[in-house]
């Protein structure tokens, strides 16, 4: 049997379907080579073998009386966030050590119904909040291209399961790029879609506003299908969209002849962009204006605002969901202290780790009386103006172009020590999430031997846009998701 | 205090350096004139949808008091907050 590592779902669909292989040991394949590999990369958390065995044998159950759904067999990889019923899912805390979740997430459930199989939970910035993976209380990740450099965070876990090749899809959650970012530093595909396309029931709550799930694949086919799995109306989540999940799907093999690119300086030249990365970006533009696009400039003119407006806004969220984690009903908990505050003070000063307990604190601050106006309604107001920087440049264009990241893969430890320099690792990507726009990362070649990642956001509700230009761009560039050398 | 975060000694200046920094830069919000502008709090169009009161299960007792540190009598058992007297 040829190693399914590196394989798709259309091609792994026709070995299952065809009976060339079953799921059984397309599952038993993925596991071994865990096993050599994981210790290097350190993806995953925890395994999850009983169920994949289980999934597993329903899949080739399924593919042999015909009834097989779209993702029969496919192994996939999911974020310490979501939660899986009996499962120990924590968020990458030790708050939520032993926390196992008494029901599954919508997005998780959905890809289970259409024969997925989990292998298991992977690694994460605690709560989601990172740049790199380190944040994790675990362990950090390895970048699979360099294992001395990050993965991208904050779902560093699932972008480095899949460009190692131990999961074939992978599930994220994007706050401020936390999809989008990760999955440019591995070199793999990677979607945050319109905030609500997705049922966020079942996700460990960051920041309720911007958070989004989405998947990591190596092609943008995959992402796509994934995508239109998860997608759609649930009502067990009132700000999901009842727009159907299939429509992300429309005209997506159509190209983009015709269609407008839009190019926003600010992003083209932001500060600290590499070299390198610049010149992947070009090279890719100059790839899809090959294709037919026209490529024209637009404006976003308070780029420079949107870190500081996203530092308010998500950490003040943040800090009143996190309120939840008091010891009392889940997770650590020091409940035999003397008196009530000293068990709450104990159980999260225990609990929580340096970044989260930055941001708790950033958020309780700027929504304390006197200082809610000056922050945090000021933050909400220069995200009006972000989002309308957004409704005019899409006036003139169908979708809009960049880099993911400013940088390729940084070197594990190198800005721990300075919050400033790892926030600003989003600063490209940040904006769909005030905005609530789609937007999806192709990896778009290599400098220096380190991927870089092409972005493509698109208006709300167009990830049939942003999907379509990115899989011309695939198509057409030849630039393709590697599983990276081990 | 306020977020219970149980801060020890020497966390203080820690977080107060840091804090500084980040802060500093997100002073220049303050640059914008947004006196005429309303505020955003969530992006799409989703307004206060609204459903049938259609009756089904929950969790059931036992499922969620699985992960409770500390259960008694089907309850969830929580510090006193209240001094013996």
């Amino acid at each position: 049997m040829t190693d399914p590592a590196g394989m798709t779902i259309n091609e792994l669909q026709h070995l299952l379907r065809s009976r060339q292989l079953s799921a059984a040991e397309l599952v038993a394949a993925h596991f071994s080579r865990i096993e050599s590999i994981d210790p290097k990369v350190k993806a995953y958390l925890r395994l999850t073998a009983d169920i994949a065995a289980d999934q597993a044998a329903a899949a080739d159950r399924a593919l042999k009386s015909g009834e097989a759904g779209p993702l029969a067999g496919i192994p996939i990889a999911i974020k310490d966030v979501l939660c899986v019923r009996g499962v120990e899912t924590t968020a990458g805390s030790q708050i939520l050590r032993g926390f196992k979740p008494p029901y599954t997430g919508t997005a998780v459930a959905r890809l289970f119904d259409a024969g997925a199989v989990m292998l298991g939970m992977t690694n994460c910035d605690e709560f989601a909040m990172g740049s790199s993976t380190e944040n994790s209380s675990y362990f950090p990740t390895h970048n699979p291209w360099a294992l001395d450099r990050v993965p991208g965070g904050s779902s560093g876990g699932s972008a480095a399961a899949v460009s190692s090749g131990q999961a074939v899809v992978a599930l994220g959650t994007d706050t401020g790029g936390s999809i989008r970012q990760p999955a440019a530093l591995t070199g793999v595909v990677g979607m945050k879609p319109t905030y609500g396309r997705v049922s966020r029931y079942g996700l460990i709550a960051f920041a309720s506003s911007l958070d989004q799930i989405g998947p990591f694949a190596r092609c943008v086919d995959d992402a796509a299908i994934t995508l239109a799995l998860m997608a759609g109306r649930d009502p067990l989540d009132a700000t999901s969209s009842d727009r159907p999940g299939r429509d992300v799907l429309n005209n997506y093999g159509a190209g983009v002849k015709g269609m407008r690119l839009g190019v926003p300086r600010e992003y083209y030249e932001v500060e600290g962009i590499e070299a390198g990365v610049k010149s992947a970006i070009d090279a890719a533009i100059k790839s899809l204006e090959g294709a037919g696009a026209e490529i024209v400039d637009v404006a976003l003119p308070h780029t420079d605002y949107g870190l500081a407006a996203y530092y308010i806004i998500a950490p003040a969220e943040c800090s009143s969901n996190l309120a939840r984690f008091d010891g009392v009903r889940y997770g650590l908990s020091s409940i035999d202290a003397p008196n009530v505050t000293d068990a709450y003070m104990k159980t999260r000063r225990h609990g929580f780790g340096t970044e989260v307990r930055r941001r708790v604190m950033l958020g309780t601050y700027a929504l304390s009386s006197g200082y809610y106006d000056a922050y945090y309604v000021k933050a909400q107001k220069v995200r009006t103006l972000i989002k309308r920087d957004f409704d005019a440049a899409f006036e003139k264009c169908d979708a809009i172009v960049s880099a993911t990241s400013p940088t390729v893969a940084f070197p594990i430890g190198s800005r721990t020590q300075d919050p400033l320099s790892m926030y600003l690792c989003d600063v490209l990507t940040l904006g769909g999430n005030l905005a609530g726009l789609p937007g999806i990362s192709v990896p778009c070649g290599m400098s220096d031997g380190l991927p870089v990642g092409l972005q493509v956001l698109a208006p709300q509700w167009g990830e049939s846009v942003a999907l379509r230009v990115a899989r011309t761009y695939e198509q057409a560039s030849g630039v393709k998701a590697e599983v990276a050398p081990l | 205090m306020l977020a219970r975060l149980g801060l020890e000694p020497g966390d203080e200046e820690f977080y107060a350096e840091q804090l500084s920094g980040i802060l500093g830069h997100i002073d220049r919000l303050q640059q914008l004139d947004t006196e005429a502008i309303p505020p955003t709090a969530q992006v799409v169009e989703i307004a206060n949808p609204l459903r049938d009161d259609v009756p089904r299960p929950g969790l059931s007792q036992e499922d969620a008091l699985a992960n409770a540190p500390a259960a008694v009598d089907g309850s969830f058992r929580v510090p006193s907050i209240q001094e013996e007297t």
